[in-house]
């Protein structure tokens, strides 16, 4: 076992335990984004970040990758990681501001201005649809490409990918868009499923065997005279 | 290393080899030969002289004479003079800055005179592609006497007294690192070197791989023997193809001796070294991502703890230090640790290597005791701005360093010191800026440079330094409120600390640390709309000040736009519509007579 301190409250766990398992455990409530249990930690909205406290030294870390040590003096709330969190925040909201997750966010922890550019991204590049094709439905189909400014998630090459079987898994664990199933070249290769961005839903009219997992689905709804119900 | 009554070494080095001094080297030996002097004069390649600003270089031993930009044509007549004759060719002779020597020994130009050389002491004296030159410099003396009189911790407790910290920029104590990696659970354990060197203006680790690879190897059978590893990597950049042809080509050369490879020098010990080539990008300078990428995985960076030596490369302990640290070794085992802990200050020890760029008189590779200060660096060594320009600012530690102004000149070189002043001792690059670099453009150009090399998986870093950069653009067009500044500081706490690895968590000092002492002048484009150093396009005018200007057509000749009119020996005239500010007639100006808004009349409570 385990054992440091939590927010003041001396706590233990069990090895292996990282940080936000270990705080929500307890109840303390981490905000988080880019996490998903039945995912691999991928440390890369920081939205979980704690402070640690060593004597006068501080450092902010993200509590789904870190693993629980011995004698840890862990903040989940400190003045620091509120005030940056509400940066990440808001940023994410200027970013993706039509995204209902981050929306709540903002709304949660009191953001209520943007001062940088409004953008309207429909990706945060959390990685989670990556990690769930990869990790859960053993698709491989899509991954992080390139770095820095030219980082996106795609197919190997930008092509259509023969290992998506089109379940749908990546849509369903997007926070931000749901639209990502549109495909890198929809032109060429018809749409993957397309649905939000020419409101034409993709349902069992065209596909067979097609699995929606939004719900409502917007395009459903808007997009024909006769709402398709697109859930199996 | 010649064998001649004299000898003249020609420098190699990947700056003077770009002014063909491979073409010099092979006139001088055909011009010996002419004049029948070539069994008494030796011509040898060396490594980098480090004085890159006036190659191609050359030093003719035991003299110690340096000569510089010499030509191909030039060579029989400059043997026919010096060696014949015996002339000293004074216009060839390098004698930087006051010319007060009429001949001058190596040792007292400037330049060299200041600099300490422990790492870079065989430079200009052996061929970097000869291992034979290099056992004669007493190579490979201190991998025999680690075999046989050294237990594995007493190399270590030898390193742990030296006081080495880690070259490659965090300071991290060299000997308690092995001793880490040394005590980590594992039977087998590896040692990686790092020479991805990616900082703009940066050459230190290029240049020591490509002057003495065999000092780099030698520190790294060394490390390998105290940590218990047998097999060590070397992750260099492709970019250098220099270094890692010479790199190559010195670990094929340890192989023949019996100094890498099995039971090296008869002994229990085995070692081998591998050679790994970065595709260039920043981050994978990120111990890391180093190891991820070394792994054949994506170079992205994951969280530390554990640290690389508990669970490195492959999940085993590994070692992972700075070329040159590595090169540091060597030495330190040879003259001991007492030697070595006497250079530099209490809590930096040894000499470190800068390379000395920017807005510099004598720019090039220096090599300086820890503790000298910066203004010594620039004003003694690098003779000052060139110019009648004031220094401005001296950008230290890389991209992700700091850039301390005039005032904070004065402290000494040394770890602890330059974080306290917002700066880093990063791998070791200098640049120096004059009064005509903007500091915000600066900030601009460096944070456009890290985000393009972020890998982009924290959100803080990534889109922190994209926020920023977009901020930074809107200062730089005179379209930013002074509310964007506080948004710029929300922004630089934010990548600062939220970001995983040690990209993200130092690449917001270009911002912050200009902020810091700069923030007038960020001020001035913010509300007046000015840029004081003449270089953000959007916030200047140029203007015809008509009392200074005699009318010499100079500047009517420089404008590509054809904007600038006026008889000869009126004061000329500016069409604004015309003018693309291309700053060519402002430069050209003997008389100070093209000038913006002046902006000294601003004053900035």
């Amino acid at each position: 076992m385990i054992k440091f301190k939590l927010n003041g409250l001396e706590v233990q766990v069990e090895e292996g335990t990282t940080l936000l398992e270990a705080a929500h455990f307890y109840g303390f409530p981490v905000p988080t984004l880019c996490y998903h249990e039945g995912l691999s930690n991928w440390g890369g909205c920081r939205l979980c970040i704690v402070e640690l406290k060593q004597g006068n030294q501080s450092r902010i870390v993200s509590s789904c990758t870190y693993l629980a040590q011995n004698d840890l003096n862990v903040f989940t709330n400190s003045e620091k990681v509120v005030k940056i969190r509400k940066t990440i925040i808001e940023t994410m909201l200027a970013t993706v501001p039509t995204s209902k997750i981050v929306q709540d966010l903002a709304s949660k922890y009191g953001v209520h201005r943007v001062r940088v550019a409004v953008e309207n991204k429909d990706c945060l590049l959390c990685g989670l649809c990556t990690r769930m094709c990869i990790e859960q439905m053993d698709g491989k189909a899509i991954g992080l490409v390139g770095r820095g400014d030219s980082l996106k998630i795609t197919t190997a090459f930008d092509k259509r990918s023969d290992t998506c079987r089109l379940c749908g898994g990546c849509i369903y664990i997007c926070p931000a868009c749901q639209i990502r199933c549109i495909g890198p070249n929809i032109e060429k290769d018809g749409p993957i499923c397309n649905a939000c961005a020419n409101l034409e839903p993709p349902c069992l009219d065209q596909f067979e065997n097609m699995m929606c997992y939004m719900d409502p689905c917007v395009a459903c709804e808007i997009g024909t005279e006769k709402p398709v119900k697109s859930k199996l | 290393m010649g064998s001649k009554r004299t000898t003249i070494y020609v420098c190699m080095g990947t700056s003077c080899d770009a002014r063909k001094s491979r073409r010099l080297q092979e006139a001088f030996s055909r011009a010996l030969k002419d004049k029948g002097l070539h069994d008494e004069i030796d011509v040898s390649a060396t490594s980098c002289l480090g004085y890159c600003d006036e190659g191609p270089n050359i030093l003719i031993e035991p003299e110690n004479l340096m000569y510089h930009n010499l030509n191909e044509e030039d060579v029989p007549f400059f043997i026919e003079e010096h060696f014949i004759k015996g002339n000293r060719l004074e216009n060839y002779i390098l004698a930087p800055g006051n010319g007060e020597l009429k001949i001058p020994d190596m040792t007292d130009i400037n330049f060299f005179k200041h600099q300490r050389l422990v790492v870079l002491r065989n430079r200009g004296r052996l061929e970097p592609d000869s291992i034979d030159e290099y056992i004669a410099m007493d190579g490979y003396a201190a991998l025999s006497k680690v075999l046989e009189e050294y237990t594995p911790e007493s190399i270590i407790v030898e390193i742990i007294d030296s006081g080495l910290r880690g070259r490659g920029g965090a300071g991290f104590p060299t000997g308690r690192k092995w001793q880490i990696c040394r005590n980590a659970p594992g039977n087998e354990k590896y040692i990686v070197c790092n020479a991805d060197e990616g900082d703009p203006g940066a050459f230190m680790d290029r240049s020591i791989l490509e002057s003495d690879p065999h000092a780099v190897i030698e520190g790294m059978i060394i490390g390998a023997r105290a940590i218990g590893a047998n097999q060590g990597f070397v992750y260099i950049r492709d970019e250098y193809p220099l270094a890692v042809q010479r790199i190559k080509k010195a670990i094929q050369q340890a192989e023949d001796y019996g100094l890498l490879g099995d039971h090296i020098l008869g002994s229990d010990f085995s070692f081998t070294l591998k050679i790994v080539r970065g595709a260039g990008a920043f981050v994978c300078g990120e111990e890391t991502a180093l190891l991820a990428s070394i792994e054949g995985k994506v170079g992205r960076p994951r969280q530390r703890p554990p640290f690389p030596v508990i669970k490195g490369l492959w999940r085993k302990p590994t070692n992972i230090n700075n070329v040159e640290t590595w090169a540091n070794v060597p030495h330190i085992i040879r003259n001991g640790a007492k030697w070595f802990s006497n250079i530099g200050t209490a809590k930096s020890k040894g000499t470190k290597i800068f390379s000395l760029v920017g807005k510099v008189t004598n720019t090039g590779l220096v090599e300086v005791p820890m503790g000298i200060t910066l203004r010594e660096v620039i004003f003694d060594i690098g003779a000052g701005i060139p110019g009648d320009k004031k220094f401005k600012a001296v950008q230290i530690g890389g991209p992700s360093g700091g850039c301390l102004p005039d005032k904070m000149l004065d402290i000494p070189i040394d770890y602890d010191q330059l974080v306290q002043a917002g700066a880093m001792m990063g791998s070791g690059g200098l640049i120096v800026m004059d009064e005509t670099t903007c500091m915000v453009d600066l900030a601009k150009y460096f944070t456009k440079f890290l985000y393009e090399e972020s890998c982009g998986k924290c959100w803080s870093c990534r889109e922190g330094l994209r926020r920023m950069l977009e901020i930074l653009t809107k200062i730089t067009e005179g379209k930013a409120k002074e509310e964007d500044l506080d948004t710029l500081r929300d922004l630089a706490e934010m990548t600062k600390y939220a970001s995983m690895c040690g990209l993200g968590q130092t690449a917001a000092n270009p911002v912050l640390s200009t902020l810091k002492y700069f923030e007038k002048e960020y001020i001035l484009h913010v509300r007046y709309k000015r840029c004081p150093a003449k270089v953000c396009k959007a916030l200047i005018n140029f203007y015809v000040i008509p009392e200074r200007c005699t009318g010499c057509m100079r500047c009517v000749a420089a404008c590509p736009t054809g904007a600038i009119t006026g008889p000869r020996s009126e004061p000329h005239n500016i069409d604004q519509s015309k003018c693309i500010k291309c700053r060519a007639c402002y430069e050209i100006c003997k008389f100070n007579a093209i000038e913006d808004v002046i902006v000294d009349a601003i004053v900035i409570k």
